[in-house]
């Protein structure tokens, strides 16, 4: 590879995207190669220029409400939505397909070697992604009832695990039921509990990426999420349950696999 | 009456919509105002795009089935704005990021990075003047640094979102970094040596 060649590859290196295998290769270059680290260093000071800036805008106030506003409306007809907007001055913005843009699926065949195999990523995502789906009406449960004894059963020759289906009722977490649900192409059983009007679905197979022991935690999307392994287990927890709350709940749920007689 | 009943449940149904509608887009206006301000150049625009890409995600959002949310709206909102540039027949809008309007109008302060390793400057800049380097980048220089940057996505996201292939993020990735560092540069040597202009041929 030559320095222009590296030149890509060094940004994937700042941004975090390139696979341990071409980091060291990056790296052993720019050993050698001082206009190259040149570079390197360079566009890490802009980068890291530019993170200081706070270049991402804040949304006026008053577009703010309006939005909020117009999305307040208990209305039962989303075509009267646009008359809670204040009118545009023109008859502004004509034809348009969602399928468009998100059909690339074609970029997801391309330089894949190069970017970091990150498997864990990919089941955070989907993590959030079955969760979203979950709170589309009639998606959240297949199974209905807050009686452990009902749920636990219903996941028999469902799925390859026996997941914990714990009564944490005295803990205000309200069992709402369970689900046979699809990570990276692998059922799973879904558990879904609720705190006040936040749904928290946990997730359980036996290979979910999480392979750790310790309480991962992350957010995406605003959603909050922690995951982590116990006893032969993935287990994953996603809601937009405040931070704290939901690290309560994985305590509970994780003592409670600790003492399997009241898990089951 | 069970007619009734039916209205009652729909309003309901509808109700319990909006409010997932709201927990699971209202927390991406501001990356989506940024999107919109870089994109359409200047604040009122930015704001009837912003608008016009809520309305549209809620109604196209019952089919929503991934990806994440935030990518989703910014791929609906950077379709309101294209259509908005097809409209209106490619006009560049001028940015009211730019202060200085002479810089702007001018040449692009932008060159491709000369072939000799350069001597770096990059000094501090200040906010505006960083914002106003990034607003000027062209298309689709900008909306890749700025959906990296700011709204902080992965390359596939990106991908995803312009319809392009992981490979051509990366190189308008270094596109857009190579020609903002030169920017950067001209600016830097533009504000602290106005008299000395010559020395950046040497």
């Amino acid at each position: 590879m030559n320095c222009a060649e590296f030149e890509v590859l060094l940004h994937a290196l700042i941004d975090g995207e390139l696979d341990a295998g071409h980091a060291r290769e990056v790296e052993a270059h720019t050993a050698t190669c001082s206009a190259c680290t040149e570079k390197l260093a360079s566009f890490r000071t802009m980068r890291e220029a530019m993170n200081g800036a706070a270049l991402k805008e804040t949304a006026p106030a008053h577009l703010r409400t309006r939005i909020e506003t117009a999305l307040a409306v208990p209305t039962s007809r989303v075509i009267s939505m646009r008359d809670f907007f204040k009118p545009t001055r023109r008859s502004f913005f004509g034809g348009f397909a969602v399928g468009s843009a998100l059909s690339a699926a074609v970029a997801a065949s391309l330089v894949l070697t190069v970017i970091r195999d990150n498997q864990e990523q990919t089941i955070a995502d989907e993590v959030v992604s079955a969760h979203v789906r979950s709170l589309q009406a009639g998606h959240l449960m297949d199974v209905a009832t807050s009686d452990q004894h009902t749920v636990k059963p219903w996941f028999n020759g469902r799925v390859d695990v026996a997941p914990p289906v714990v009564d944490l009722t005295a803990e205000s977490f309200t069992l709402l039921g369970g689900r046979l649900d699809y990570i990276d192409s692998e059922p799973v059983a879904a558990i879904v509990y609720q705190r006040r009007k936040h749904v928290i679905n946990l997730f359980v197979a036996q290979h979910l990426g999480a392979r750790r022991a310790h309480t991962a935690s992350e957010s995406i999307q605003g959603y909050n999420i922690r995951h982590w392994s116990q006893d032969g287990l993935d287990l994953w927890v996603v809601s937009d349950l405040a931070g704290e709350e939901l690290d309560e709940f994985v305590q509970k749920i994780a003592s409670a696999l600790r003492r399997p007689s009241s898990a089951s | 009456m069970p007619g009734h009943d039916a209205m009652a449940n729909d309003a309901v149904a509808e109700q319990e919509r909006m409010r997932r509608f709201r927990d699971a887009a209202l927390p991406h206006l501001d990356d989506l105002y940024t999107l919109a301000r870089y994109l359409m150049r200047n604040a009122t625009d930015a704001e009837d795009a912003v608008q016009e890409c809520y309305l549209r995600a809620l109604r196209h959002f019952d089919s929503y089935r991934g990806p994440a949310m935030k990518p989703w709206l910014l791929a609906i909102l950077r379709n309101v704005c294209n259509a908005e540039f097809a409209r209106r027949g490619k006009e560049e809008v001028p940015t009211d990021f730019a202060q200085d309007e002479s810089v702007a109008e001018d040449m692009p302060m932008w060159q491709e990075p000369q072939a000799s390793p350069e001597k770096l400057i990059l000094r501090q800049q200040d906010g505006a003047t960083i914002r106003r380097l990034v607003a000027d980048l062209p298309e689709p220089f900008r909306e890749t640094i700025v959906l990296r940057e700011v709204n902080d996505l992965s390359y596939q996201e990106i991908a995803e979102i312009a319809g392009v292939p992981v490979g051509t993020v990366m190189s308008r990735l270094a596109r857009a970094r190579a020609m903002l560092r030169s920017a950067w540069n001209a600016a830097e040597t533009a504000t602290s040596r106005p008299a000395t202009a010559s020395r950046v041929m040497q």
